[in-house]
């Protein structure tokens, strides 16, 4: 034993020296190794290393989670109002933008005296229900709403109040300057500014509320405006002329549209009645829908038009061919007779302007079934038309096609599509043939032409533009009334019977109007819709296409075209229809 | 700077203790007293005293405080234990008489009351307690002639069965830990560590199993819907308020409901005002603390030092970790302040007491001073 101390060392003592393995055992596990306490020290350091990294992991999780970094953030993103680009006309008018406005929310863990502070706000903001607000305070949530987009003055005025846990975020909302000239359109944005029809609703599909979710803070001034192809000077006369049209002729509805035919771009697209897209609230009332794209209608005689170009396209008739309309055609138990009966033997041109029930018949019947099927299909009216807007309908086909129905779709009966598939139709039956997609966005020609495909020959399109300029011009002609002066203008009626509890009724009237600008060198086709006009004085006692849809699309022509740049012409153009002319078409002469 | 050349008791003093432990521990005294200043208001304004009620009598114990744990470092190991031992032995007869004559607050008689101070004897108890242990376990080891794991053994029963009759079991609770904890320092066979923690875990599955209001206390812990849990949600939400960089100085407002903002709940009000940030520094303080304290009773080669050091920074460590714990809703709600932050005017004198005996433990000491037995050893053989 040396000298020097050494106080952690067991003294090793002899006369505890085991005698058997197992007892030496048994007095192990009761002696205190006070020599080993360096290393358990050392072990008890690692154990609360272990402790307070737990503790430190907990705290940067509380860190992380908390509302100061992630909720005010969740909050600005999903619940503020995103911004939106502005959407502006061909002209760069503008048709909709976001103006900033102040909302108040409340933090209803912050707010010590709820009562009161429901007391205080609804005395300030009278409009907001206090039990529904005491509800909302009486939550655990960090975040509610009292009242979106109040005015500066009530904004001062709930400051002045000092309520702990109420605040302002300053929002977007989306105005739209004109109000009801482009509703239908544009559609219109929530109080949250999420597009949820029209044209805003395309724009959200276009990845902007992506990048809103995504927390990047964009105002509308950052976003390229979004160009639409509507011209609004020409959308707000159609409305007007509609709405006069609607009020001259006391129609339930009335709905109008304007398309350029070379580049399938929608010029003006009115449906009345409309609503005001800054206070939507009777935009879902059922008689708001956008009829040309989400109505389906029996056209009526405008079909006219695509059956025969479809007889003309297929080489089996010809301008010249005659077609037998001295009685009514007997199909079955049916007999189709024309409403202003000729009873005698027809050419092509004469059949149109005579808008013949019975000739179209024929044209279609020679055609035969699968024939017409496939022509219309190729037009476009058999499928479901989509555009930019999110609204459209399918059409009705009927379920088996025999030859009764393509005798009664020849004329615009049986078949309901929307009004903007058959304005895209005629588009291609005029321009030479190309069939080319509706549009709501501003495009060029060459850009239209990339997609568009050629559905009849140039030469029946020359045919078709003679038919119906024919059919303006010749007195005889049903749309003698949109032949405005100096502006070549052509065009068919349809006046389809409206199918009411199943069957058709005798007076009320869908009528509809075609019309093309210029017809020798088209540009724009017009449609006009109106539900259920009335005879008025003047008409003669009817109310048939020519006498009310056909003169409100004059009155729209006639405002209209020095605004499309078409300009009037004193003297008719010398040859508008070479081709027709050599054939000797009837009425050429 | 204090010469090395000429030796006086406070040189001797400067140059042994440990300074980094020392300048923790003033750094976190005196951001204690910040975060009560935004701690106490509140509680202060509920009780209807003034504002910075509880920030002066804080103030106002801290230089006592200071005043002990500084003179109770000075003391040698021999003088120490006598001090714990008379501390001791104090404390437990005050703490008889509190169940005499001590007010019923809460249910429970902690409390002695003399003149306008109330003080809580069993605070004074915990660190004398944790030095008796020690040196009973040391003496065991040591010595044959005294029992010394004997007297280590009977110190504990004889300390918490008063706890446990008054009730404060949150005490009771931290001195067995801590007295385990030496227990297992002081050299306990790896087979009795092995076989008691089995039979604590199989305890806590049975106790789990079959009695009721074990199991209900525990779901109410895993399941934040049932029962009642605002305190634990309200101090969830200071932390959730506070978010990084917290509120700022003074605009907390959870706060204003957290019951014990001052005291349990401080580490809570620290977060929303001062933000995670902050809470995160003062952990590391007291990790530093702690892994410091471990770190030079590792290296102490007498085996009382160690074991008392080793026993303080348990007691401290656990304490800071339990407060911290129950705040970031790691544990169930439990009666534990945060060293030298949480508002307590016994509880901030126990700690410079038990601080002030970690840091005469800690000192560099000349081996000759701490064999003031060696005689004896000698003599023996």
């Amino acid at each position: 034993m040396s000298l020097t101390p050494q106080p952690d060392t067991e003294l090793p003592s002899t006369e505890t020296k085991p005698r058997s393995g197992l007892l030496r055992h048994v007095r192990e596990l009761f002696r205190m190794r006070v020599d080993k306490s360096t290393a358990r020290v050392g072990l008890a350091a690692i154990c609360f290393t272990g402790l307070f990294g737990v503790i430190g992991g907990r705290l940067i999780y509380l860190a992380v989670t908390s509302d100061a970094s992630s909720e005010m953030r969740r909050v600005t993103s999903s619940e503020i109002s995103a911004a939106r680009p502005d959407i502006v006309d061909r002209n760069g008018e503008i048709l909709a933008t976001d103006v900033k406005m102040v909302s108040v929310f409340a933090e209803p863990r912050n707010i010590i005296d709820k009562d009161e502070a429901v007391e205080l706000l609804t005395a300030v903001l009278p409009d907001i229900d206090a039990t529904d607000l005491r509800n909302k305070l009486g939550t655990k949530k960090g975040f509610v709403w009292v009242k979106r987009e109040i005015t500066p003055r009530q904004q001062a005025e709930v400051h002045r109040l000092g309520i702990p846990g109420i605040g302002f975020l300053p929002e977007n909302k989306r105005i739209y300057p004109n109000a009801e000239a482009a509703a239908h359109v544009l559609g219109f944005a929530n109080v949250d500014n999420v597009g949820i029809a029209g044209m805003e609703k395309y724009i959200d599909s276009q990845g902007l509320q992506d990048l809103n979710g995504a927390g990047f803070n964009i105002t509308s001034a950052d976003l390229k405006p979004v160009e639409l192809s509507i011209d609004l000077r020409v959308q707000h006369a159609l409305r007007d002329e509609l709405q006069k049209g609607m009020t001259k002729f006391k129609a339930k509805a009335a709905a109008g549209a304007i398309m350029d035919v070379n580049t399938g771009e929608m010029i003006a697209l009115v449906s009345l009645p409309d609503y005001d897209p800054n206070n939507p609230v009777d935009a879902l009332e059922n008689d708001r829908i956008n009829r040309i794209n989400v109505g389906v209608f029996e056209m009526g005689s405008t079909f006219k038009a695509l059956t025969t170009a479809m007889a003309l396209d297929s080489g089996k008739f010809t301008i010249n061919s005659s077609l037998d309309a001295r009685s009514g055609l007997r199909y079955g138990k049916f007999t189709i007779g024309d409403y202003h009966a000729t009873h005698r033997v027809l050419t092509v041109p004469e059949v149109f302007i005579h808008s013949s029930n019975i000739g179209t018949a024929r044209m279609a019947l020679g055609i035969g079934v699968e024939g017409h099927k496939a022509f219309l299909r190729k037009m476009g009216q058999l499928t479901r038309l989509t555009t930019e807007l999110p609204e459209n309908a399918e059409p009705i086909v009927p379920g088996r096609w025999g030859e009764l129905n393509t005798v009664t779709i020849a004329f615009g009966h049986g078949l309901a599509v929307a009004p903007l598939q058959a304005l895209m139709a005629v588009g291609a039956l005029t321009n030479g043939g190309y069939m080319i997609k509706p549009t709501f966005l501003k495009r060029d020609a060459p850009t239209a032409m990339k997609t568009a495909t050629q559905v009849i020959k140039p030469e029946t399109s020359e045919a078709m533009r003679y038919v119906l300029r024919l059919n303006a011009s010749n007195p005889a002609g049903s749309a003698s009334a949109v032949a405005v002066a100096g502006f070549f203008v052509g065009g068919k009626t349809g006046t389809a019977e409206k199918v009411i509890h199943g069957r058709y009724s005798k007076n009320k009237n869908l009528t509809t109007f075609t019309a093309v600008l210029p017809a020798d060198k088209p540009r724009y086709v017009f449609l006009t819709i109106m539900d259920e006009p009335q005879a008025i004085p003047g008409t003669y006692g009817f109310s048939t296409a020519g006498w009310n849809a056909g003169p409100v699309t004059g009155d729209v022509i006639e405002r209209v075209a020095p605004l499309l740049g078409v300009p009037p012409r004193f003297d008719p153009p010398s040859q508008p229809f070479p081709l027709m002319t050599r054939l000797g078409a009837w009425g050429t002469r | 700077m204090v010469s090395r050349a000429e030796r006086s008791a406070f040189s001797d003093w400067w140059w042994t203790v440990d300074r980094s432990l020392l300048a923790a521990l003033a750094v976190l005294a005196l951001s204690g007293l910040v975060f009560l200043m935004a701690g106490g208001p509140p509680v202060a304004e509920r009780l209807g005293l003034s504002t910075f009620h509880f920030v002066n009598r804080q103030v106002m114990f801290l230089m006592p405080a200071l005043a002990i744990l500084l003179s109770v470092s000075f003391l040698s190991l021999r003088h120490l234990r006598r001090l714990a031992l008379a501390v001791y032995f104090v404390g437990m007869i005050l703490v008889l008489l509190a169940f005499q004559y001590g007010p019923e607050i809460k249910g429970a008689h902690r409390w002695i009351v003399i003149g306008p101070l109330g003080i809580q004897p069993s605070e004074f108890v915990k660190p004398a307690f944790v030095v008796l242990a020690a040196w009973a376990f040391s003496e065991g080891g040591r010595r044959k002639d005294m029992p010394g794991a004997l007297l280590g053994f009977l110190i504990l029963p004889a300390t918490i069965i008063p706890l446990i009759l008054q009730p404060d079991f949150g005490q009771t609770m931290l001195i067995t830990v801590v007295w385990c904890g030496l227990f297992f320092i002081a050299g306990l066979h790896w087979f009795w560590v092995m076989g008691l923690g089995g039979a604590g875990l199989v305890g806590i599955g049975a106790a789990y199993e079959f009695l009721p209001h074990v199991r209900a206390r525990f779901e109410r812990f895993m399941d934040k819907t049932s029962g009642d849990t605002f305190q634990v949600d309200t101090a969830m939400e200071s932390f959730s308020r506070g978010g990084w960089l917290g509120r700022g100085p003074g605009e907390g407002t959870v706060k204003r409901i957290l019951p014990d903002a001052h005291t349990d709940f401080i580490f809570a009000v620290t977060a929303e005002e001062f933000g995670i940030v902050v809470c995160m520094i003062v952990l590391v303080l007291f990790a530093f603390i702690v892994l410091r304290g471990l770190s030079l009773a590792r290296r102490n080669e007498d085996t009382f030092c160690r074991l008392a050091a080793t026993g303080i920074v348990f007691m401290f460590g656990l304490q800071a970790c339990i407060n911290m714990m129950v705040n970031v809703h790691l544990m169930p709600a439990k009666g534990m302040t945060l060293p030298f932050v949480s508002y307590g005017g016994s509880s901030l004198l126990s700690l410079a007491l038990a601080m002030g005996f970690l840091i005469a433990l800690t000192r560099r000491r000349p081996r000759a001073e701490m064999m003031d037995n060696f005689n004896q050893d000698w003599s023996r053989r």
